[in-house]
């Protein structure tokens, strides 16, 4: 068939749960070590040595925390929705767990944008917490995690529990670009995106390189915890296979 | 890709655009109610609704602002450039409120279409910079305004 | 630096509270993050150590 081999040869190799299991291993180190130092820091960078705002003073400092939790939340479920897709097509046992992998993680980085978008409001606008359409759609995307694991868990069967997950993982993507567009087409209390691809940030070097690293930070930590997460779960799924047997023989020692 | 593939990612396809569509609907049909305010514009064509509480956004319009010397009762003009609308309110406006600023106002408007306002809160936007450059760009005239973008309406 | 001393870092221009409850909570939600995983780990080998030792007991 001509189709057949249009996907690349690692595509595949994703679907094996032991070679899964073995790069992550391999890659793992890398990434918190990336992930140690970026954090560290834009952290202390933006804590310490970044220029505070002219309008906010410090109370500014929350944007370290702020935009990249919430950038992780969109960026963890869409993740999520892939992997669910894939998983849904291809039928790979892989893509499923790391969909359900990501759950848990995407909702605790959901409620961190969150609580510290309202810490942050308390002082700059004057409110904990406004019902205007970025916030009302954020609040969306916890729900819809917690509504995932939730789902996740109810369900007995863990092929039809990943199914019907990833349906509504794909069925909730649509509020991705809801948030992410909130801002310019409804009259909101929050500011437009701090990053926008076309144009330099609005802000000095010293404001945004910091926020960039944490970022970056970011990502590789959400890596780290999605490899941790992954991995437990492959040795849950393939237990009675023969090389997680021998690895947990050697655990035994 | 086998038939039995295709046809799954077409049903996956077929979710999305599915489930974008309804929302894009009922996001059409809520689209006003969505809007966390209405702007002097819209409140001066008669848009906005005279006895419920609704919310005011706007730029404070310099040297509007006017504190009553007995009490916490400030008036002020809050604009889009194109109409604006007077906002009484009694009470300790927020940190960042000042003139230029952006801010959303919630109460009642009046038969005079002035915005009597139990809660006021201050907007702000992406332009983050240093007291300095502040200061500097200030110096020079080129202080950026609340862009008219900052939120449809300004 | 754009702080002159220690404790002016910590005061944060009076908005410390703000500012230190964020990242606080931060920390914990990275933290959790990682310790989270790392016990389900150790649970979940004990558990499946447990059932080798049973099915090798039973043969």
């Amino acid at each position: 068939m001509a189709g057949k081999n249009w996907m690349p040869r690692w595509f595949y190799q994703l679907a094996s749960p032991r070679w899964c299991y073995q790069i992550t291993g391999k890659l793992l180190p890398g990434f918190v070590v990336a992930t140690l130092l970026l954090i560290t820091i834009g952290t202390v960078w933006g804590l310490a040595f970044a220029p505070q705002d002219y309008q906010q003073g410090n109370s500014f400092r929350i944007i370290y925390l702020h935009v990249p939790a919430a950038y992780m939340a969109q960026s963890i479920y869409m993740t999520m929705a892939l992997a669910g897709a894939i998983g849904l097509i291809w039928k790979m046992k892989v893509a499923d767990m790391v969909a359900k992998s990501c759950a848990p993680i995407g909702a605790s980085l959901a409620v961190l944008a969150l609580a510290t978008g309202a810490i942050w409001g308390k002082p700059t606008w004057g409110s904990y917490w406004v019902w205007d359409a970025r916030l009302t759609s954020m609040l969306i995307l916890l729900f819809l995690y917690l509504g995932i694991i939730a789902l996740n868990s109810a369900i007995e069967s863990e092929s039809t529990a990943a199914q019907s997950t990833a349906v509504l993982a794909l069925v909730g993507l649509v509020n991705i670009p809801i948030i992410k567009y909130s801002v310019d087409w409804w009259n909101t209390l929050h500011q437009p995106a701090t990053f926008k691809i076309t144009e330099r940030p609005a802000m000095p070097p010293d404001m945004w390189i910091p926020l960039l690293i944490l970022v970056i930070g970011f990502y590789c930590f959400f890596a780290v915890t999605l490899m941790m997460r992954l991995r437990n779960e492959i040795i849950r799924r393939e237990r009675r296979a023969g090389w997680v047997r021998e690895l947990l023989m050697q655990q035994r020692g | 890709m086998n038939a039995q593939r295709k046809q799954r990612l077409t049903l996956v396809l077929m979710i999305i655009f599915g489930s974008g569509v309804a929302v894009a609907l009922v996001a059409y049909a809520l689209s006003q109610n969505i809007n966390l305010f209405y702007s002097p514009s819209q409140i001066s064509m008669g848009e906005a609704p005279a006895d419920t509480r609704i919310r005011a956004g706007g730029i404070v319009v310099e040297g509007s602002i006017r504190r009553d010397p007995a009490s916490l009762k400030v008036e002020f003009d809050i604009t889009d450039y194109a109409h604006s609308t007077t906002v009484q309110y009694v009470g300790i406006l927020p940190d960042l409120f000042r003139e230029g600023q952006g801010i959303v106002a919630q109460g009642l408007l009046d038969q005079d279409g002035r915005l009597v306002a139990s809660e006021v809160l201050a907007k702000h936007d992406e332009n983050y910079m240093s007291p300095e450059v502040a200061a500097a760009l200030a110096a020079a005239g080129e202080m950026p305004h609340m862009p008219p973008t900052a939120g449809k309406g300004y | 630096m754009s702080f002159d001393s220690f404790s002016d870092f910590l005061a944060m221009g009076g908005h410390a509270l703000y500012v230190w409850s964020c990242f606080a909570l931060g920390l914990i939600v990275l933290l959790g993050n990682v310790v989270a995983p790392m016990i389900e780990r150790k649970k979940i080998i004990a558990e499946q150590l447990r059932r080798i030792r049973r099915e090798e007991a039973q043969s």
